[in-house]
């Protein structure tokens, strides 16, 4: 038997009932293409997270205070007031692998400016931050360590507060605004950064010294944390270890209490936001991988009913030569070319629909080959396990009763 | 002449239905010679389709032996017996049996697609020729639902053809049809059974068919009751001009 022959046999069975190939392929074709549009925003998600994590420097250290146990009570880590100027001193002396060093006092707040007001964030640092925080002026200067050391009331303002404080044709640099009724004058003006991995607008912000926040605005002592940067990537992990032994001397904890800080490098944010949105990857893929089953599942009934249902044309085919292999080659090939060209139906609109959610939603997304070798493999192979077992079925059939049956 | 095309020595089939066992076949002997056009008559369960589906190689015998062109059928595994039905056995159903949905020259094709033999340029020439045999040759893309049951018919016996096997089998073959087109099918087999040679063994109900054949075979209950070779052959031809012009109903 050829099998050239073969497939044509399938395929003017297939043609004889186009409609019902159809509908069964549209499991298969959902399927396909669920797992694929679903593939390409998990794996789109995951590389610009990824990517935006690193623009904001890769060698970035976050220190947060963190409540212990040891007072018995556990309190709210922001509540926590662990991280002081000197610890930033002690840094800033003793720390070998670290390149720069700012204090970060934050609130919200109301800002005003004339007739306008927004609802802003106000971050109180340190020079150094914009280093770190690879923070560059648009227009006007940074405050300098003098303006720290006098706390004067300048700051920088990010792009959309601009653009909500002040007309097109104003120029915002020497203006004064008001941060929860405190006058300060602008400075400068920070140039965009857009969006963050979190969707949070990065341009929603004052930068103004630490000093002045901590004085004039919070009447506070503490940090809320503290940013560094290490000497290089690689560097990132040693520098931890040294922050951790530096501070918990500075705290003066005992060898067994629990560090009252938390120290975490960029990196490790890194991974930990990708292999949660790899989580969200796998999960979306297999709900969508279900409904590829699902596609698979309703190609063996169909041709559970198909090998019924041609019983007599089986009977038929047996008592003018085709043996069983014949048959059982037939009846797989046709539920292989109903998942294939579902599959590649699917595959299609998997793309589709993916450059879809690019271009209305603006989300970012990565077309993966491997998400679209692997989804037709799949469906190529549910072709094959769900049709076998009719196909095989129809194989078994003695000629004479199938003949026979009405 | 006289060579052997079949030849079957107490041939038996008893089915098993449970603990009942219902023998079908009581031991049956006869030959059939090359050319010869047999017609098997016997009464509702007598045993004829069974017999056929024994010679047809779609059943195998309980006991005794089947020689089909010389080779023993008992000896033959399930795809040997398939091989042979597709080259060595043209079958005529009953009820045609054709695929629905597919053209009269895709129905005569199919015994040739399992034939790995023959290409596919081939199989569309044979498959044209055995359509004008049958007289259907402006019929070739025709539906089996756009042909009357006669023309059906001779789709069927065009596929039955197709393979140039050694003999064709028909299970009352016209049955479904009424006297006129039973006339022509059965002028049909003795064309075929005179110009082209084919043995032909055709089983019928109708005492007025088996007169066209050359011998008919009588079973009763199982067993052979006569075996008469038939002296005075009619002609379907000269049976279906003597037929008044319209008999239908
Ligand atoms: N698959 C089977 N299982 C059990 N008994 C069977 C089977 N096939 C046939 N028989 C029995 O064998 C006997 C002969 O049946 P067969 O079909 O050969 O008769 P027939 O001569 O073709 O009758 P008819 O003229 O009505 O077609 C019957 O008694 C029937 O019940
Ligand atoms: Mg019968």
């Amino acid at each position: 038997m050829k099998v050239a022959n073969l497939i044509r046999i399938a395929l003017r069975a297939l043609q004889r009932n186009k409609l019902r190939a159809f509908l069964t392929m549209l499991g298969i074709i959902i399927g396909v293409g669920a797992v694929i549009t679903m593939m390409s925003i998990g794996e789109g998600s995951k590389q610009s997270i990824q990517s935006s994590l690193s623009s904001m420097g890769s060698n970035m250290i976050t220190i947060q205070p963190q409540s212990n146990r040891t007072g018995g009570v556990r309190i709210a880590s922001s509540e926590v007031q662990v991280l002081t100027l000197s610890d930033v001193r002690v840094l800033r002396r003793d720390a070998t692998l670290l390149t720069a060093i700012s204090p970060q006092a934050s609130t919200n707040g109301q800002v005003i400016k004339g007739a306008m007001n927004w609802s802003t964030s106000l971050q109180g640092v340190s020079p150094e931050y914009f280093d770190i925080r690879k923070l560059t002026v648009r227009e006007g200067i940074a405050f300098t360590e003098d303006d720290v050391r006098s706390a004067a009331k300048v700051c920088l303002l990010g792009q959309t507060v601009v653009e909500n404080l002040f007309g097109s044709n104003e120029d915002p640099i020497g203006q004064i605004i008001r941060f929860n009724k405190i006058p300060f004058q602008v400075i400068g003006i920070l140039a965009a950064k857009g969006q963050s991995s979190f969707g949070q607008d990065q341009d929603d912000v004052i930068i103004a010294p630490y000093t002045t926040v901590q004085k004039r605005v919070l009447a506070i002592t503490h940090f809320q944390n503290i940013y560094a940067s290490a000497v290089s990537e690689e560097a990132s992990e040693a520098a931890t270890d040294e922050i951790v032994r530096l501070l918990r001397e500075n705290h003066r904890l005992r060898p067994e209490d629990e560090d009252d800080f938390r120290v975490r490098t960029q990196a490790e944010l890194i991974n930990t936001l990708s292999s949660t949105s790899s989580m969200m990857t796998v999960l979306l893929t297999a709900v969508a991988g279900i409904s590829l089953v699902i596609g698979g599942i309703g190609i063996m009934n169909i041709m559970y009913v198909s090998v019924t249902e041609r019983t007599r044309e089986i009977g038929l085919r047996m008592s003018i030569g085709a043996r069983g292999m014949d048959i059982l080659m037939q009846f797989l090939i046709e539920a292989i070319m109903i998942s294939v060209t579902g599959g590649l139906i699917g595959v299609f609109l998997g793309i589709s629909a993916s450059l879809l959610v690019a271009y209305t939603l603006g989300w970012p997304i990565v077309i993966s080959q491997s998400s679209i070798v692997l989804s037709f493999l799949v469906c190529a192979f549910t072709g094959v396990f769900f049709g076998y077992y009719p196909a095989q079925k129809a194989s078994r059939l003695d000629p004479i009763e199938a003949l026979r049956y009405e | 002449m006289s060579e052997k095309i079949l030849q079957i020595q107490d041939l038996k089939r008893e089915f098993r239905m449970g603990t009942e066992v219902v023998r079908a076949l009581k031991g049956l002997s006869f030959d059939v010679a090359a050319g010869e056009f047999v017609t098997i008559m016997g009464s509702s369960g007598s045993g004829k389709t069974t017999l056929l589906n024994i010679l047809g190689c779609l059943d195998k015998p309980t006991d005794g032996a089947y020689l089909l062109d010389g080779v023993n059928v008992k000896d033959l595994n399930r795809d040997e017996l398939a091989r042979f039905r597709n080259v060595k056995i043209g079958f005529v159903f009953q009820s045609y049996n054709l695929l629905p949905r597919t053209s009269a020259i895709e129905n005569v094709e199919l015994p040739l697609l399992y034939n790995p033999a023959i290409g596919s340029k081939e199989r569309r020439e044979r498959a044209i020729h055995a359509l004008e045999a049958v007289k259907l040759a402006e019929r070739l893309d025709h539906t089996p639902s756009q042909l009357s049951g006669g023309q059906q018919q001779r789709v069927a016996i065009a596929r039955a053809l197709v393979n140039e096997p050694v003999m064709i089998l028909a299970d009352e073959a016209t049955g479904n049809l009424d006297t006129r087109t039973s006339y022509e099918i059965m002028a049909l087999m003795q064309e075929l059974n005179q110009e082209q040679n084919k043995t032909i063994i055709f089983v019928t109900h109708e005492p007025d068919i088996a007169a066209f054949s050359s011998r008919t075979v009588m079973l009763r209950d199982g067993k052979l009751q006569t075996d008469t070779q038939n002296q005075a052959i009619k002609s379907a031809r000269e049976a279906l001009a003597a037929l008044p012009e319209s008999d239908d109903y």
